[in-house]
């Protein structure tokens, strides 16, 4: 059939925002017919959103079997549906969850998988990924050999496009026992706290380092995060200071972000840490030693006391704000 | 319990990568090698269940010469012996992660476990994926990012927590399993100059992937995914440094940020 075959990340018909990214990016590379497929209770409900960013075919697997995530069950159904539609292309989100299911079914179907990349060009008959390695130290341009070739896409990297095309086309998937014993399961999902933004997906970041000096100070940091919209993140002696939780850590051990503003804050510029930023489009840096290596990766700084900079930017940001 | 645990060794985290300028691979010389972060905290639980529960731990790698150090710094934190397959004579394949995942998968079924840890990632390519190929080739289950691992050994079932982006789930899985470390898990311990000593006296064995059955052109045949350039990262502009008084230099932040980033 060739084409694309999208793998959409959901939760009760909520469609994570980079699923609406590798839709569009599918759309934009172009060369074959995009189908969706999606698993669990909503899949069908995401007809609509599906077909908006330029998905023909929606394939909503909503059964028992799907209701609680098992990457081998997943995994199972999901090979049988790409023996079925023999994609030339299938992408994933390179998400926890998509990291988790994508190689096993690169392993069940012997089709080659590119983790986690930043761009997918066309080139003839193939797809070319660009994709960092060491934390984004360096990049490679990959390609994959045999049908279909699979990648996974970094989010928040791609644009979201919308087709003006009404919605995708809802087929029920004929799994036969694919995916029907599944070993490994989800039994439980705990939220953090709903107001603190995932820093993978965050467009605006704010990122305390030791210069902090305490956990309580973070609350600065809330608030300048707070003015902006943004998600709180930290380096990695922070966290594991325990001044703020292992989720927050950023660099080449921890998340590696990219989002539209970074601002560091008390963070030296450790070699680690810049890996994990260097996709940012801008990063700030506010730190009182003119020498910190974080300034030569900053479009812009401030030198100063963060005691004293961080309240006047949160200052400076509403006021500008009330002026627009 | 028998517990297998997947070692890779990578640059140190320190190490600036510099891209050959042909682009074919990054600049090797002078690079410090180390055990691959997340392989440190899948080692040390495998010794903390150890401990517990009884059995031993054995490191299984793929690689040249080089790794059998990074193997010897495994056994002096205690791990028991280490099986390394070497790549000699598959120069020149340039093996994919299904190939590695298939070579550490037929290792493997040399003998039988009741657990497989690694990493959640090996910080040199990043890919996540060596993990969940070895527990398809085995038909195990698995589960990746675990922050906690609880054993109920004698039901032999797993219930794992793992991360997710803003949120953690719970795992039940059945053993044997592969289990991918995330930081949180442990805290790795160092080795004691007792250690290193005795770690010197424990069996390293190396094997070639012919005594898995396997050769060049077979492990050639399953490769899908080609590198066929590395470039460096592009360069970012001259940064604009504001000094002075906090409040005027924070305005004029935001009027950058406003005018000519235009992203608030
Ligand atoms: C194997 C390994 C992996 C690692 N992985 C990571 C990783 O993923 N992420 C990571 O972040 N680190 C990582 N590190 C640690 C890294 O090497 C650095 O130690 C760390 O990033 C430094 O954190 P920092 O910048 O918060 O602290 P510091 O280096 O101590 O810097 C603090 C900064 O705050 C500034 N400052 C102090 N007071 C003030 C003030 N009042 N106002 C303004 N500025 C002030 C100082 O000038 C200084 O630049 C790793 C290390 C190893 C060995
Ligand atoms: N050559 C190898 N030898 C042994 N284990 C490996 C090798 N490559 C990857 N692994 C294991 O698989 C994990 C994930 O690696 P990767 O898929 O390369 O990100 C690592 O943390 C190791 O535990």
């Amino acid at each position: 059939m060739g084409g694309y075959l999208i793998v959409i990340e959901q939760t009760d018909g909520q469609m994570r925002r980079v699923s609406r990214e590798v839709i569009s990016t599918a759309k934009a590379l172009g060369g074959g017919d995009v189908t969706a497929v999606a698993f669990g209770p909503g899949a069908r409900s995401l007809a609509e959103e599906a077909g908006r960013h330029g998905a023909t075919r929606l394939i909503a697997a909503e059964g028992e079997r799907f209701s609680h995530y098992s990457s081998d069950g997943f995994a199972e159904a999901l090979a049988a549906i790409i023996k079925g539609e023999e994609p030339d292309v299938v992408l994933y989100p390179a998400t926890s969850w998509g990291k988790d299911l994508s190689p096993r079914v690169s392993g069940l179907t012997g089709a080659g998988l590119v983790t986690d990349c930043t761009a997918l060009v066309r080139d003839g008959d193939d797809v070319l990924a660009t994709r960092p390695v060491y934390a984004g130290k360096a990049f490679t341009r990959v390609r994959v050999t045999g049908r279909p070739a699979m990648f996974s896409l970094r989010p928040n990297v791609q644009p979201v496009t919308e087709t003006g095309a009404g919605p995708a086309s809802v087929v029920e998937p004929d799994l036969g026992e694919a995916g029907a014993a599944p070993m490994a399961r989800v039994s439980g999902v705990e939220r953090g706290q709903s107001d603190t933004l995932e820093l993978t997906e965050a467009s605006v970041i704010v990122s305390g380092g030791r210069g902090m000096k305490s956990g309580d100070n973070f609350r600065i940091l809330d608030e300048l995060a707070a003015e902006l919209g943004a998600a709180v993140g930290s380096s990695r002696p922070v966290a594991d200071e325990g001044w703020v939780p292992h989720s927050y850590h950023v660099g080449q051990t921890g998340k590696v972000v990219s989002p539209d503003l970074y601002i560091a804050v008390g963070i030296s510029g450790a070699i680690q840490h810049v890996a994990g930023i260097s996709g940012s489009k801008y990063i700030v840096a506010i730190n009182n030693d003119a020498e910190a290596p974080i300034f030569k990766v900053a479009n812009y700084g401030i030198v100063g006391d963060l005691f004293q900079v961080v309240p006047a930017l949160t200052e400076a940001l509403r006021q500008h704000k009330q002026n627009a | 319990m028998q517990i297998a645990v997947l070692i890779k060794e990578v640059p140190d985290t320190a190490t600036r990568i510099q891209v050959k300028p042909d682009g074919s691979g990054i600049v090797t010389d002078g690079i410090k090698w180390v055990m691959n972060p997340y392989d440190e905290f899948a080692l040390e639980e495998a010794l903390q269940i150890r401990d517990r529960e009884g059995g031993e731990v054995v490191l299984v790698s793929f690689g040249s010469a080089r790794v059998d150090d990074v193997l010897r710094q495994g056994l002096a934190m205690g791990a028991d012996r280490a099986v390394r397959v070497s790549d000699d004579g598959l120069a020149g394949v340039g093996v994919d992660h299904l190939a590695v995942a298939k070579i550490l998968a037929e290792a493997l079924r040399r003998e039988s476990w009741d657990l497989i840890w690694c990493g959640k990632q090996a910080v040199d390519d990043d890919a996540a994926q060596v993990g969940p190929l070895v527990a398809v080739h085995l038909g195990l289950p698995q589960a990746m990012v675990v922050l906690a691992c609880h054993i109920d050994a004698a039901g032999r079932r797993l219930s794992v927590r793992r991360e997710l982006e803003g949120a953690e789930e719970i795992v039940e899985l059945p053993m044997p399993a592969v289990l991918g470390a995330q930081r949180g898990l442990n805290t790795p311990r160092y080795p004691t100059l007792p250690n290193i000593m005795k770690a010197k006296r424990k069996p390293l064995e190396t094997i070639g992937v012919a005594d898995l059955g396997l050769d060049a052109d077979t492990l050639r045949a399953m490769c899908r995914v080609r590198v066929e350039q590395f470039f460096a990262p592009p360069g970012r502009p001259e940064g604009r440094i504001l000094t002075g008084d906090p409040a005027e230099a924070a305005r004029e932040l935001v009027r950058l940020l406003h005018t000519e980033a235009h992203i608030i």
